[in-house]
């Protein structure tokens, strides 16, 4: 990060009949001129969109004959009775899936940042790599590698994992693929870097000779983790946990390629609706609920970890 | 008890490597598995070693025309996104104006919004406007969301430039276009680089808002879905593969000229 030790290109004496300094009036108008293109298409293509959406959640109607605004707020309530338990999954699964990326990217997190050494830069790329070979490729995968009576499989039944898994409603029987299980997993695996990367970001800032100041004051390693680099990693843990749980709780892709039609989530819902069924209030109706109930967890858990931050 | 205390001492590097592992398990799978023979029409069980696929990777009808749409669309949205992005970024830094939280909250989120949302509301707009769904549609969607990244991107480049060396330009009588020029975009170029490899890595790789909005047109991912219903062909395999290895060796590549010059400097 040597930004301004950089030395900038070498600076040619400016031609004799420069012009003096533009007046201020016109100056004032730039960067209006510069946020137009970008904040337009913003608008137009996002913020334009969720007025439609919200406005073609309330009509009623068919396909043939067309959609009325006609106010219909039912639309919501029955979407929500039916789809409850898509809902809930969805929740439960990213929720999982977030938990299992923060237990499994904390320590690669900490190692890149405290142990790797003069291996950091290596395991950064092998980190960031996979990002290169297509996500849907990685996660069809994860089929080969769950496959039922593969090695994999083989193992979790020998230590007894699958037992455990099956009794938390996980797994069925001695099978991974089409369960719950695979899904989470899938997520897992599909958001960890996102997970990582923040994570090392806030890791990387902290100062070594805190854990040394740690240890010369009788703390145990574990203290020293409970009581200052884990606090201190706090603005990591906050944002990779939010970059993993947003976009799991949207995803389809995990819970069709890898699950069962028990294991829908939400964002299955909302595809079939909108691109087979072609009920488009419902869906509407759906993706609108699903984006006021991210946004009310977000700023929930925002709000309470920044108290939890000055306590 | 030795073993033990071993496994305790060194507890962070072995979990560490256990997530490592976890996250590269696929690409190993991947890779192996584009040197297989399948039986069926899936390639998801082992069956004997041939390089069939590698010396046709193109064989599947489909796949190759797939993959130049995906390519167009990632170039010229990248070019896009990160033209629009980059004055986004330069007037958020360098100008104070009215609305400036609006505008901020307004970038901020694309990037806090679940993809199958957007997807689906882009979805709505697009039929109400009764627009053609194809190439053009996705990429308006594809500069929309990549258009963030970039911003925030170069933002974080130009804010950790010192305003110094653009009054010493001044100064030396570099007029406000000339200072731009030569001063400060080759500073900024960094953060715009990085700004567009991410719009061109997202742009390439997305699925779910192409799905929505895609119509007809087939891009890579979308054959990459397509075929999972219907069947996979070792060829995405060996796109897949190609392409880790494309990428490992550019970012080698890009790290040993970072270092050379470092070492020429020092």
């Amino acid at each position: 990060m040597a930004t301004l030790t950089e030395a900038p290109p070498p600076l040619t004496p400016a031609a004799p009949e420069k012009k003096a300094k533009p007046p201020r009036r016109r100056g004032r108008l730039v960067p209006y001129w510069l946020l137009l293109p970008g904040i337009l298409w913003l608008l137009v293509f996002f913020a334009l969109p969720m007025v439609y959406q919200a406005s073609t959640s309330v009509q009623t109607g068919s396909l043939e004959e067309g959609y009325k605004v006609t106010w219909h707020f039912a639309t919501y309530w029955d979407a929500l009775s039916e789809y409850y338990p898509q809902f809930l999954r969805s929740v439960l699964y990213a929720g999982s899936a977030t938990i299992l990326c923060l237990l499994l990217g904390y320590p690669l997190a900490y190692l890149i940042a405290f142990r790797a050494g003069r291996w950091r830069n290596l395991i950064m790329i092998l980190v960031i790599a996979p990002f290169f070979t297509s996500f849907l490729i990685r996660t069809l995968a994860w089929k080969t590698i769950l496959a039922d009576g593969g090695p994999v499989v083989g193992a979790l039944n020998t230590l007894h994992v699958l037992d455990v898994t099956s009794w938390l409603g996980m797994t069925q029987g001695d099978r991974v693929l089409a369960t719950p299980l695979a899904v989470v997993c899938g997520l897992t695996y599909n958001f960890l870097p996102f997970m990582i990367l923040p994570l090392y970001t806030s890791l990387e800032r902290i100062d070594p000779r805190l854990h040394e100041a740690a240890n010369d004051l009788y703390a145990r390693p574990v203290t020293t983790f409970r009581r200052v680099t884990f606090p201190l990693s706090m603005p990591g843990v906050v944002s990779g946990t939010l970059l993993t749980f947003i976009p799991a709780t949207g995803d389809y892709v995990n819970a069709d390629l890898l699950g069962s039609t028990d294991t829908r989530m939400v964002g299955n819902v909302i595809q079939s609706q909108f691109l087979r069924i072609l009920d488009y209030p419902t869906a509407a109706a759906l993706s609108f609920i699903l984006m006021a109930a991210i946004l009310v967890m977000v700023t929930v858990y925002i709000r309470r970890s920044g108290t939890e931050d000055l306590v | 008890m030795a073993v033990v205390n071993w496994l305790k001492r060194h507890f962070v590097v072995i979990a560490g490597l256990v997530t490592l592992a976890y996250l590269l398990l696929p690409n190993v799978v991947v890779t192996v598995f584009s040197f297989n023979r399948p039986k069926g029409r899936f390639n998801y069980e082992w069956q004997e070693f041939s390089t069939d696929a590698w010396r046709d990777p193109c064989g599947v009808s489909g796949l190759c025309g797939s993959l130049s749409v995906s390519l167009q669309i990632a170039l010229w949205a990248t070019l896009g996104a990160t033209l629009l992005g980059t004055l986004i970024a330069f007037a958020l830094v360098r100008y104070r104006f009215r609305a400036r939280g609006a505008i901020n909250s307004l970038i901020f989120l694309p990037m806090a919004m679940p993809e199958v949302v957007m997807a689906a509301s882009l979805l709505t707009l697009f039929l109400n406007m009764g627009a053609q769904l194809g190439f053009w549609t996705i990429l308006i969607a594809h500069i929309m969301f990549c258009l963030s990244f970039v911003v925030t991107a170069v933002k974080a480049r130009v804010m950790s430039m010192d305003p110094r060396l653009e009054q010493a330009a001044q100064d030396l009588y570099a007029g406000p276009v000339q200072t731009f020029l030569r001063v400060t975009l080759p500073i900024a170029a960094p953060g715009i680089a990085a700004g567009a490899l991410l719009a061109f890595a997202l742009s390439f790789d997305d699925f779910i808002i192409t799905n929505f909005n895609a119509g007809s047109t087939v891009t890579f991912p979308m054959f990459v879905w397509g075929s999972a219903q219907r069947g996979t062909p070792v060829q995405i395999n060996v796109i897949g593969t190609a392409m880790f290895v494309i990428a490992v060796l550019f970012v080698l590549a890009s790290m040993a000229v970072g270092n050379r010059r470092k070492k020429q400097k020092a």
